[in-house]
């Protein structure tokens, strides 16, 4: 919208591909994005006491909980609070960056129908601010890391290649979810339960060879979270370079996602000002 | 604040008729149409067993019905009608906001719409941060906002305030920021959607005043309101909009008749 451009033109009847034009567009509100990912940290914690520290005591409450009731369970062969912290942070990531794309473009809905934005605005500013909370919820699990003995090891530089699938695939699901929730209502009641489900039937809180085999292959082919919280925990917690393959695998379900769930929602958009 | 005297109005007239590609905004045969399902089906489950059986009725609404316009670089242009008669939506396809069912809009140009007060505000966040906040929401990077803010804070008058969250604003101290940050935008087109009744007397002068100044360089306007005085001052043109049909566009005097008339 800037001068810069000196005489763009806006023409409805062209037709274009609504996925690229939303791709041109959100590159070029990139400071929006900034802006409201900065108001939702700053708003989130500006009248709490402990303010962002709760980032990182909201997943170690949930731990240590988790601990106190699971660890003896599963087994104690192994470091339990440091798998179910690890698990956690990845899951919370992918629920919160999903949950906030969808409440975020109902907020915007009022600002939608007055302002001229691009529509993917609040599903990317959704994943700046999970992808913010995520770091710093590596500062407890390294702690945690530390105090149970679980060495740190090299490998932890990898860990951005999983971080980056996972975000592909939160975001593909967060449009996937809104753009259908703009809709249906109960879209977004359904998808909490569907979260809930979804969390049980992804090795978070129990150890993986708890399953029955021919449960856990089940698993592998319908659950991408399945393997992108592996993919999140190998070099982390086992301190392993994920293989080639299992990094295929991810990539490609993360890729696949998202550009289902851009295809979806940019179709879609169009509509949303007449229905939000 | 001049009121246009009669040659000014058959100069602009004889412009209009000349030069046609002058035009800024161009409406053709749009037509906006919401489709309301007749009664109200409010869950998914309800909707998919209607929809299997066949049984979504919907019920058209035609918010806009075949409507043509043109705006020219440099003018005013009023929009005046009932409630619901479809003048919001209007200005909301020239805000890009809201693609039409069926005919086409053109712009040329950049649009900035002056929203309506608190819009896209957030209460916890302080002035500044409000400031940076709405013009990145108008498009602008965060240095160009940086070049602008104190121009904002100087004509909305609030340095003593700007480092107090909005929450403890006035809602006339609201309505000042809102309108300093969109009017230094620097469009091509300014939408002004009925909110220059804010603010406190010597406020609303103000506003007006920059209002005019916009029209003095050339930047058109399109104005939504209720108030025929200010309408009668400003616009160059005026278009009477009634149940989603273009009555008439002609001179502010007449169609405002027009319309009172009705």
């Amino acid at each position: 919208m800037g001068k810069t451009e000196e005489s763009q033109i806006y023409d409805s009847a062209k037709q274009t591909s609504p996925a690229l034009e939303e791709l041109q567009e959100i590159i070029r509100y990139r400071d929006l994005i900034i802006q409201v990912v900065r108001r939702d940290i700053l708003t989130r914690y500006k009248r709490s006491f402990l303010g962002v520290a709760w980032t990182m005591l909201n997943p170690l409450g949930t731990m240590i909980v988790l601990t106190i009731v699971f660890s003896q369970a599963f087994g104690t062969g192994f470091s339990y609070a440091a798998y179910v912290l690890s698990g956690l942070i990845a899951w919370n990531f992918f629920q919160q960056t999903t949950n906030a794309a969808i409440s975020h473009l109902v907020w915007g809905g009022t600002l939608l129908k007055r302002i001229y934005v691009p529509r993917t605005v609040f599903a990317f500013s959704a994943l700046g601010t999970g992808l913010f909370n995520l770091l710093l919820s590596l500062v407890p699990l390294l702690l945690v890391m530390v105090i149970t003995s679980v060495p740190i090891q090299a490998t932890i530089l990898f860990l951005p290649i999983p971080i980056l699938f996972l975000a592909i695939f939160s975001l593909g699901v967060g449009l996937l979810v809104s753009a259908l929730a703009v809709f249906y209502t109960d879209i977004a009641e359904m998808y909490q339960i569907i979260l809930t489900a979804w969390m049980y039937l992804t090795p978070i809180i129990y150890p993986e060879d708890i399953l029955p085999e021919q449960f856990r292959v089940l698993i592998a082919i319908f659950n991408p979270m399945y393997h992108l919280v592996r993919l999140f925990r190998a070099p982390l917690y086992y301190g392993e370079i994920p293989s080639l393959e299992e990094l295929l695998i991810s990539g490609l379900i993360a890729s696949v996602t998202l550009i289902i769930g851009w295809i979806i929602f940019t179709r879609r958009s169009d509509e949303f000002a007449y229905r939000i | 604040m001049n009121l246009h005297t009669v040659s000014d109005l058959t100069k602009t007239k004889q412009v209009s008729t000349a030069q046609t590609q002058d035009d800024v905004v161009r409406l053709d045969d749009v037509t906006v149409r919401y489709r309301a399902p007749s009664e109200r089906i409010g869950t998914f489950k309800e909707y998919m067993i209607r929809r299997l059986q066949g049984r979504v009725q919907h019920q058209d609404f035609l918010a806009l019905d075949e409507v043509n316009i043109n705006v020219k670089k440099g003018e005013v242009f009023g929009i005046i009608g009932k409630n619901g008669a479809g003048k919001s939506t209007l200005l909301k396809l020239v805000a890009r906001v809201m693609k039409p069912t069926s005919g086409r809009v053109w712009v040329k140009g950049s649009v900035a719409p002056l929203l309506e007060f608190g819009a896209g505000f957030h209460p916890e966040l302080t002035g500044r941060e409000n400031v940076y906040l709405n013009g990145a929401l108008l498009g602008f990077t965060q240095r160009q906002m940086k070049e602008k803010f104190d121009r904002i804070v100087d004509f909305a008058e609030l340095w003593d305030f700007i480092e107090a969250p909005l929450r403890t604003y006035s809602s006339g101290m609201v309505a000042r920021l809102g309108f300093a940050i969109a009017t230094d935008v620097d469009p091509d087109i300014l939408i002004v959607d009925e909110v220059l009744s804010v603010g406190d007397e010597a406020f609303q002068q103000k506003s007006l005043e920059r209002m005019l100044s916009f029209q003095q360089q050339g930047i058109s306007i399109l104005i939504v309101s209720h108030n025929m005085a200010l309408i009668q001052q400003m616009c160059d043109r005026v278009a009477w909009i009634d149940h989603g049909c273009l009555e008439m566009v002609e001179t502010p005097a007449e169609t405002i008749q027009a319309y009172r008339e009705n």
